[in-house]
């Protein structure tokens, strides 16, 4: 039996020890924001935050989180409105939305670290996260405009 | 499939010849057509007053006054929706606050089912503008009878009628009910809005699908669960055509906590022929029986084919000189011409085999219910897949349902819905709903990859450096002889041939004589089953076009953007047409001129840096978007690394119906371009894909997005498609930039750093 915690909801499952956690939070806890994309941990679809660093669940076996703190795109904000989430709106970020919780959680993450980022960092911390519509440009953008209203609150 | 072969790109201009209805619905209003969108335009014309119709509801009004609009066009990031619904919304004269968008499911009633070659906005305008006109005249007419004023009196705004001071809500009026019929006469008379009265069209709204998709909420055909199902994961076989399961042993998997079984499909339509499907309690547990469940396949015939043989066959085929169709570009004589010429300037062009790699890997959920086959997935061809999927299950095309999901991406390869056939066929011979997933690998694998391409062109000049003809000879694999047959037309020698896989070679230059070969290349046919590609047949053949336009311009010393302006000239048949080609050819000279502008073209840049341009006409002849791009590149002599720096683009695409959907377009399909043309491409070995998973195919990533500068030319005339006409310049716009930063020519996509290196 694993126990963790997802969005603040008490998980106790019995599922093989080297279960990626991305299917248990997809499969098994019925979140389904969290993507599968390419399951070697490069594309970044599958982001979430354990312990409040973004990890790839897809590598992630659901051992390692045994008694952890996980959060998905679901839990990221009552009203789905983190800075982050607020920005990609704001820009009208995502074409067709696959990798955009994803690229939202990974922002979330570094950004509540430190908001204070140059241009080269934001691009740093991205460029693990594919865009396959190619929604870069807009990214780009709303990391910058979801760090200034961080740095700012 | 004669409703399919209706597919021909022609924009819904019949539309009036259909009667329309207003019918008081529980619940509201529902505003329909009585015949169906894309049914035979010639066919008989179903007329108000015949006893028996299927109205097919277009839209509807709530007792609340929101309007629900039906969309039969897949979301796949292009916001079609939001696009679709504006457009009706703007005539309806309703707030766009009020406004919904439903994807339905697949139905006959709603005609042909695709969503491809960006032709949705220009597909739809007319039909959805009638349909909104026709719902106001409606309320108009309902409004005045309830404010017992004349109806020339009044107007509708904002979701109300309007007369003098007198007003009514829209929805006062839809729950009082009303019941009124237009005729295909009386819709022909409705006026649509004058442009300067549009308040949607072109006004920035929010997309209407953005929201869910910030949140986790939106839902995606991977998504999708029903209860009892199982998870599936196909075990490919060693060739995507002819092999043959001769025994499957499962021993190693049984051990697999949630393993149930493996299943060889049996499949009548021949589309998956050979693929065995592991099956578990969960998808981990299906992927790990996947890997050790041993298959034995007689494998089909191209186990052995390699990139090399796929060119060889391209190249062999070209050099049959009775091979493959000339397309109609009026004068084809050249070889008068050529043997006349003064300078005759030639080259090939090759593109490596490219995958879709959409992030969502293609899924279907398949569930027998009640003698009906529903298929949960993300598709853009539903009408393509339907008779596939009846001969597959043997049952009746209206006993299959597909339920219209979000595509994780669609780019073309969900245009062949080949992956929900084995799902369908294991829900079926198992009895319960399976849930077939393919792992990024997989999906890899059996990608409807964009062939790889061989081209060989021509140039014949006079002694003034006149051009007085020009040849293209295009071989790839023909992704709709293998899928769409019915839907080729014939060369003017009688030979029937992909459109998609030559058009952009039959361009709007003034050339003189103008030959373009399309050749099928059979070998690409049989290993693989070719796809369409985002930007499809221009994706390789501007490429090569504007390559080779570039080439030309030097070698008979002229500067490459004055060369294309003086044979961009508009005249004869490259004056273009209204409605859709309206200006021709001189509107494609107006972007390149813009764009060149700017650019900076002609101003000095630093050592090693270039400026290459290239222009296009998206995808078709007959639905032209008018496009240019001036790619600014700098090149490492030592290393020939190329590094973007900025991508300048300027479009025409007539009305811009929705600004924010439209730059987003235009933004991924010029990345696109960036990407194909630097960043992907892989190859064959041994009758299957190289590069799998991103360790070895490497789409564009964020750090190396250059600035982008978009503008479209500000226009009135129709709206046309903006989802691929930026992919089809990028390409070449960045090869002549090479050229002109370090005197390197490069003449193979994707181009490499040591292909620079090279070349210098």
């Amino acid at each position: 039996m694993t126990k963790f915690t997802v969005n603040g909801m008490e998980v106790d499952l019995d599922v093989d020890p080297d279960t990626p956690l991305l299917w248990v939070i997809r499969d098994e806890v019925n979140l389904t924001g969290t993507k599968f994309g390419c399951g070697i941990g490069q594309c970044g679809a599958c982001t979430v935050h354990l312990d409040g660093m973004a990890v790839r669940a897809c590598i992630t076996p659901v051992s390692a989180v045994a008694g952890a703190t996980i959060t998905t795109i679901e839990g990221l904000d009552p009203d789905g409105a983190h800075p982050v989430q607020a920005a990609w709106r704001d820009l009208q970020v995502p074409q067709c939305g696959y990798c955009q919780s994803g690229q939202i959680m990974q922002a979330a993450a570094v950004l509540s670290q430190n908001p204070d980022l140059t241009d080269q960092q934001i691009d740093d911390m991205m460029t693990g996260n594919l865009c396959r519509c190619m929604s870069y440009s807009r990214i780009r953008q709303a990391v910058r405009e979801a760090a200034n209203a961080m740095k700012e609150a | 499939m004669s409703r399919i072969a209706r597919l021909a790109p022609t924009a819904a201009t019949t539309v009036s010849r259909r009667g329309f209805l207003v019918s008081t619905v529980a619940g509201g209003l529902a505003f329909s057509f009585l015949t169906a969108c894309g049914t035979d335009p010639t066919g008989p014309a179903i007329t108000v007053g015949e006893t028996s119709y299927d109205p097919t509801i277009w839209y509807s009004i709530g007792g609340d006054g929101v309007v629900t609009v039906n969309i039969i066009r897949a979301e796949m990031g292009q916001h079609v929706g939001t696009a679709l619904a504006r457009i009706l919304a703007d005539e309806l004269e309703v707030a766009w606050d009020k406004v919904r968008i439903h994807h339905v499911d697949s139905d006959p009633k709603w005609g042909l089912m695709v969503t491809g070659g960006s032709w949705s906005v220009w597909q739809t305008y007319p039909l959805y503008s009638q349909a909104g006109a026709a719902g106001r005249e409606a309320l108009i007419a309902a409004g005045a009878a309830k404010l017992g004023v004349d109806p020339a009196t009044c107007t509708a705004r904002n979701g109300q009628v309007l007369s003098g001071d007198q007003s009514v809500s829209y929805a006062t009026l839809v729950s009082d009910g009303m019941d009124q019929a237009f005729t295909p006469e009386d819709l022909a008379g409705i006026a649509l809005k004058p442009v300067s009265e549009r308040r949607l069209i072109g006004a920035p709204v929010e997309a209407l699908d953005i929201a869910d998709k910030t949140t986790g909420r939106a839902v995606f055909g991977i998504d999708a669960k029903v209860e009892g199902m199982v998870y599936a994961r196909p075990i490919l076989p060693p060739t995507r055509n002819g092999s043959v399961v001769n025994s499957i042993d499962d021993s190693a998997a049984r051990g697999i906590r949630g393993y149930r079984q493996a299943l060889a499909i049996e499949d009548p339509s021949g589309t998956t022929s050979g693929w065995v499907l592991a099956l578990g309690d969960s998808y981990p547990a299906a992927m790990r029986a996947a890997d050790v469940i041993r298959v034995d396949w007689t494998a089909g015939a191209t186990a052995t084919v390699s990139e090399a043989d796929l060119m060889a066959a391209a190249n062999a085929a070209l050099d049959d000189p009775a091979a493959g169709a000339i397309l109609d570009t009026g004068n084809t004589e050249t070889a008068p011409v050529f043997a006349g010429a003064e300078t005759v300037i030639d080259a090939a062009y090759t593109t490596a085999t490219a995958l879709h790699f959409q992030l969502e890997p293609v899924n279907a959920l398949a569930e027998l219910k009640d003698g009906v086959m529903e298929i949960h997935t993300g598709n853009q061809w539903q009408s393509l897949v339907l008779p596939w999927l009846a001969q597959a299950l043997d049952m009746p095309e209206d006993k299959i349902v597909l339920k219209t999901y979000r595509l994780g991406g669609g780019f073309g390869r969900r245009l062949n819905g080949d992956y929900a056939i084995p799902a369908a066929i294991a829900a079926k011979t198992l009895g319960q709903p399976v849930k077939l997933i393919l792992t990024r690998e997989d999906d890899s694998r059996f990608d409807s990859v964009r062939s790889p391409s061989v081209q060989r062109l021509r140039l014949a000049a006079d002694g003034n450096g006149r051009v007085t003809g020009m040849e293209q000879h295009v071989a790839a694999g023909w992704p709709t002889k293998v899928m769409a047959p019915f839907f080729m037309p014939s060369g003017t020698n009688g030979v029937a041939y992909d459109p998609f896989a030559v058009s952009g070679a039959d361009h709007w230059y003034s050339v003189g004589a103008h030959r373009v070969r399309a050749v099928s290349n059979e070998l690409a046919n049989q290993t693989f089953r070719p796809g369409w590609l985002r930007s499809v047949g221009p994706g390789f053949t501007n490429w090569a076009l504007e390559s080779f336009i570039d080439e030309a311009a030097h070698a008979l010393g002229q500067d490459p953007v004055a060369f294309r302006l003086s044979l961009l000239t508009g005249e004869g048949r490259n004056a273009g047409a209204a409605p859709n080609s309206t200006g021709g050819a001189r509107r494609q000279a107006n972007v390149v001129r813009r764009c060149a502008d700017r650019a900076g073209w002609g101003q000095p840049l630093p050592d090693g840096t270039g400026l290459g341009l290239a222009t296009s006409f998206g995808q078709e002849r007959g639905m032209p978007t008018w496009i240019a791009c001036a790619a600014q590149v700098r090149v490492d002599r030592n290393s020939g690394q190329v590094t973007t720096e900025k991508l300048t683009l300027v479009a025409d695409a007539g009305t811009i119906v929705d600004p924010g959907g439209a730059m987003a377009q235009m933004e991924g399909a010029a990345l696109w371009g960036l990407s194909l043309a630097l960043h992907e491409g892989t190859q064959f070995e041994q009758g299957e894909i190289a590069d799998r998973n991103l360790d070895r195919y490497t789409p564009l990533r964020l750090a190396d997005t250059p600035e982008l500068d978009i503008s479209f030319v500000e226009s009135s005339e129709v709206p046309v498609g903006l989802g691929e006409p930026a992919t089809t310049v990028v390409g070449p716009a960045i090869g002549n930039a090479i050229y002109q930063a370090v005197g390197a020519r490069l003449r193979h996509l994707p181009i490499t750093s040591d292909a620079v290196k090279a070349a210098i």
